[in-house]
């Protein structure tokens, strides 16, 4: 018995740009990336796969689906890169497309096969390699692709305007006072301890995750900044569609707004992709070997903030918790043991999920599969029943994950599997839980 | 810290002596809130944004508050003439506000308050219910636009451009975005032809030219000068700067063989690097510097192609020229520490912060303010001179280089000190 087709999926940014292709464009692209663009490591890569298949079983694509070789980590280099290889570039538009349903909608560039190649592969730096291929196509998903144009216009990834950003720090700040009232969001404030940015949803549409972080920062006394003009928004979905001269000007913007106001660190909040980006390959595009501001991510700021004793816990949180660990914190950054202490810290009744630490599953939407959009979606959460059973078997009520890609895909996720949970943000949690010294209180 | 341009230096008052300005701690107690302050570029004032008892918002300098107050007020600055301006909101209406008095026009919306390079220009981005556009001297740009995103004003302050966005665009429209719907607009009028995308943008030293950085197709980057691209384009670039007294741009590019300075679209110091930006031309109008990454993680300051020989492994900031163009400064971080490095030689002394340099007029000496342990210090060729400052303003030289103005708060109070230069060493 043959495999079960896949569906065939709509979307314009793939549809339209096939039309316009032709074999000789894509052997140019590809010959010229391939020349010029890859490392040593690539070669390697390529060279040292025995074809073992033992990466396989890392993969939340491949268990999902019924083990359907197609959506193995190898598989999936086998059906793109061994093939444009194979055929010095000269393939069709049309597998073009295949190309970028695998590599942008199929794949999360989670790293989790990594741990389980007996070599070490980087598969997901293989499948970036792709990406970077179908970009210089212009061969995107039509959603994924609007949010890199809006990153390129606002370097933020949600069309966000510079008088919408001030408008709503300034509303939530106001929203802040209200509940305590030495509440601030100082902007553009020069020297200050603390550059803190977000990523576009939050102004969007979560700006209530802005309004706590005032009221934190308030009762823990930190010296903080928010900038006022571009550059707020730590995250980067051109890092994921391949386009890596945005993906440069975008963190180039994040570092030269925090350099400019001479700002100490940047602490980011609860995202994982933007860590990556911000962390790592951004930096490492633009020439520093590491961040030329140190940058912290939410986890280790809360637990600075929990272990010094700046803020307190009035009463720990009682409904049964567990954890989504978003991997490129987690497996990317080492933050996972940090992650369940300030759990701990703040929950009476924490699950472990299991598998954990660095061999969590991905939520599946991350590595920019939830920016491809609606067209999308159905594989997306098809491809991840694994997580489902994961966090089903937990029994826990609500699941924390300190990452916006991790929130919505576990959302889509429990809405998919009918898990009758619920997802949060750590400091929606901490909101609810910090002590608030009188003298604060409104 | 860069020298700036104070077109009422002469008139301070450059008598040495150490004057108190205002007891700031004391505002803290006389107001709901208090934010961040400011010191007039002579010293005399300090204002920061309070809260009244009536919850309203108003500037407060030294003690005094403004007779107008706001449901909100921020981006409170002193141009460098000295005038007081903040952006100030009441019934939903937006204006500047200068020196107590609102302008007269108001807005949805106003942000992004710059002043010209001589001082005399004022000006922010605005949006109205028409659409966005610049307020520049109190006048309103006659043109709207769908989006604004930024604004350059002229050195002398007359004229104002930007990065504005011609047709609505719905999400997720990825084939009419492909379209080019970016332009810049000059004194309120739209260049020629659209772009992907254009970005930052710089006028000429007589106002009368303008260059950005433009996007033409995906991966296709260049440099459009008063709306014509160069003839090459590059896989990235950054923001241009004109050469004083002539239409030369001067901007980096990103070619197959790495990042290379150009100069009209050409190739300037034949030299390609891992990464080159903040590129600054010296006081004589032809000198030119640039931070440069000769390798990956390292980075060093570029003259005239000239690397110095010494490179820091994280950070190297903006080229700082003596005003003779002989020497350069800039602050830098290697292994997680800020210093400043004086023609290519670090200062021993390390600290969590350092702004930029400031040489002395003759030349001879390099000052930084810096910040380490809670403190901030006025470090004068690599030696911490004076005592640890709650606060440290902008220093300021006077012209013949005798004198040193400080702006400083110790112990809650502001103060203004005078001294002369030779005590600095
Ligand atoms: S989704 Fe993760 S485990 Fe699967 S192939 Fe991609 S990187 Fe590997
Ligand atoms: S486990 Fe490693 S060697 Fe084996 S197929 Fe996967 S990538 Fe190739």
């Amino acid at each position: 018995m043959g495999l079960p087709a896949i569906p065939i999926v709509s979307d314009l940014g793939l549809d339209e740009t096939a039309k316009a292709l032709n074999t000789e464009q894509i052997a140019t692209v590809v010959n010229r990336i391939l020349d010029q663009e890859t490392a040593a490591r690539f070669k390697v890569y390529l060279n040292t796969c025995v074809h073992c298949g033992l990466c396989s079983d890392a993969c939340h694509w491949f268990l999902s689906n019924d083990r359907d070789p197609r959506f193995s980590p190898v598989g999936k280099v086998k059906q793109t890169l061994w093939e444009i290889i194979r055929k010095k570039g000269h393939v069709s538009p049309e597998f073009m497309k295949d190309c970028s349903r695998i590599a942008h909608t199929e794949c999360n560039v989670c790293r989790r096969c990594s741990m389980y190649c007996p070599f070490g592969i980087d598969i997901a730096y293989l499948l970036l390699v792709v990406r970077r291929i179908c970009h210089e196509l212009g061969m995107v998903p039509q959603f994924l692709q609007d949010t890199v144009n809006s990153h390129s216009v606002t370097m933020n990834q949600m069309w966000v305007k510079q008088d919408e950003w001030i408008d709503t720090l300034q509303w939530q700040e106001e929203e802040a006072k209200g509940e305590i009232k030495t509440s601030r969001i100082p902007l553009d404030k020069e020297g200050a301890d603390v550059f803190y940015s977000v990523i576009a949803p939050e102004p969007k549409i979560l700006a209530q995750l802005i309004g706590n972080i005032a009221q934190i920062m308030a009762v823990a006394k930190v010296d903080w900044t928010m900038p006022s003009l571009d550059g707020w928004d730590n995250s980067n979905m051109a890092m994921y569609s391949g386009d890596f001269e945005i993906m440069g000007r975008v963190e180039r913007a994040h570092y030269e707004s925090a350099l400019k106001l001479k700002s100490r660190r940047i602490v980011m909040g609860e995202c994982g992709h933007a860590f990556r980006g911000a962390a790592y390959d951004g930096p490492k595009w633009l020439g520093w070997r590491e961040p030329p501001i140190p940058l912290i991510h939410a986890v280790d700021f809360y637990h600075e903030l929990l272990t010094t004793g700046r803020i307190k816990i009035a009463k720990k949180f009682e409904t049964p918790v567990t954890v989504q660990e978003p991997c490129n914190i987690v497996r990317g950054r080492g933050l996972g043991q940090k992650l369940r202490e300030i759990i701990s810290m703040v929950c009476e009744d924490f699950r472990l999920p299991e598998p954990g630490l660095e061999h969590n599953y991905c939520c599946g939407a991350g590595g920019g599969t939830i920016n491809c959009g609606p067209p999308w979606k159905t594989s997306r959460v098809k491809g991840n029943r694994v997580k489902a059973e994961q966090l089903a078997a937990t029994k826990a009520h609500i699941i924390i994950t300190p990452c916006h890609n991790c929130h919505s895909g576990i959302e889509d996720i429990i809405s998919g599997y009918k898990l009758g949970m619920h997802v949060k943000f750590f400091s929606e949690i901490l909101m609810e839980v910090m002590e608030v010294p009188d003298e604060l209180k409104c | 810290m860069s020298p700036l341009f104070y077109p009422e230096k002469d008139s301070w008052d450059w008598d040495p002596s150490s004057r108190e300005i205002s007891n700031i701690d004391q505002w803290k107690l006389d107001f709901n809130e208090v934010q961040e302050f400011v010191v007039s570029p002579d010293g005399q004032k300090v204002a920061a944004v309070v809260q009244n008892e009536d919850e309203t918002f108003t500037p407060c300098i030294n003690g005094e508050t403004w007779e107008n107050s706001f449901e909100k007020a921020w981006s409170l600055k002193f141009s460098p003439d000295g005038r007081l301006f903040c952006l100030g909101m009441n019934d939903d209406e937006w204006t500047i506000i200068e020196d107590d008095r609102p302008w007269e026009d108001s807005f949805e919306y106003v942000w992004n308050l710059k002043f010209s390079q001589n001082g005399k220009g004022a000006g922010a981005n605005i949006r109205t219910s028409d659409g966005y556009g610049v307020l520049l001297n109190g006048e309103v740009w006659e043109n709207k636009f769908v989006q604004m995103r930024s604004v350059e004003l002229s050195p002398d302050g007359v004229s104002a451009a930007g990065n504005i966005q011609i047709e609505a665009l719905s999400e997720g429209d990825v084939a009419k975005f492909r379209q080019g719907l970016w332009n810049i607009a000059v004194d309120g009028k739209p260049w020629d032809s659209n772009f992907l995308n254009v970005w930052d943008c710089s006028f000429s030293s007589d106002g009368g030219i303008v260059a950005a950085e433009v996007r033409l197709v995906s991966g296709r980057q260049t440099i459009a000068v008063d709306g014509k691209a160069w003839k090459n384009d590059y896989r990235a670039v950054w923001k241009p700067i004109f050469i004083p007294g002539s239409r030369d741009v001067v901007a980096p590019g990103l070619t197959t063989e790495g990042w290379k300075l150009l100069l009209n679209g050409e190739p300037l110091w034949n030299k390609s690097y891992n990464q080159i930006w903040r590129q600054t031309i010296g006081p004589d109008g032809r000198k030119l510097a640039a931070v440069v990454s000769p390798e990956f993680g390292q980075w060093t300051i570029a003259i005239d192609g000239i690397s110095w020989a010494k490179t820091f492994g994280d950070v190297v900031l903006d080229p700082v020229f003596s005003s003779d163009g002989k020497r350069t400064a800039a602050g830098v971080k290697e292994s997680g520490k800020w210093t400043v490095a004086v023609d290519g030689t670090p200062w021993p002394e390390k600290f969590g912060m350092v702004w930029d340099p400031v040489f002395s007029p003759d030349g001879k000496h390099v000052l930084a303010k810096a910040w380490r342990d809670d403190s901030y210090m006025l470090v004068v060729d690599g030696k911490i001179t004076g005592p640890a400052y709650e606060n440290l303003f902008d220093f300021v030289f006077s012209d013949d280089g005798t004198k040193l103005l400080i702006k400083c708060v110790e112990n809650g109070l502001c103060f203004r000190k005078v001294i002369f230069s030779k005590d600095l060493t």
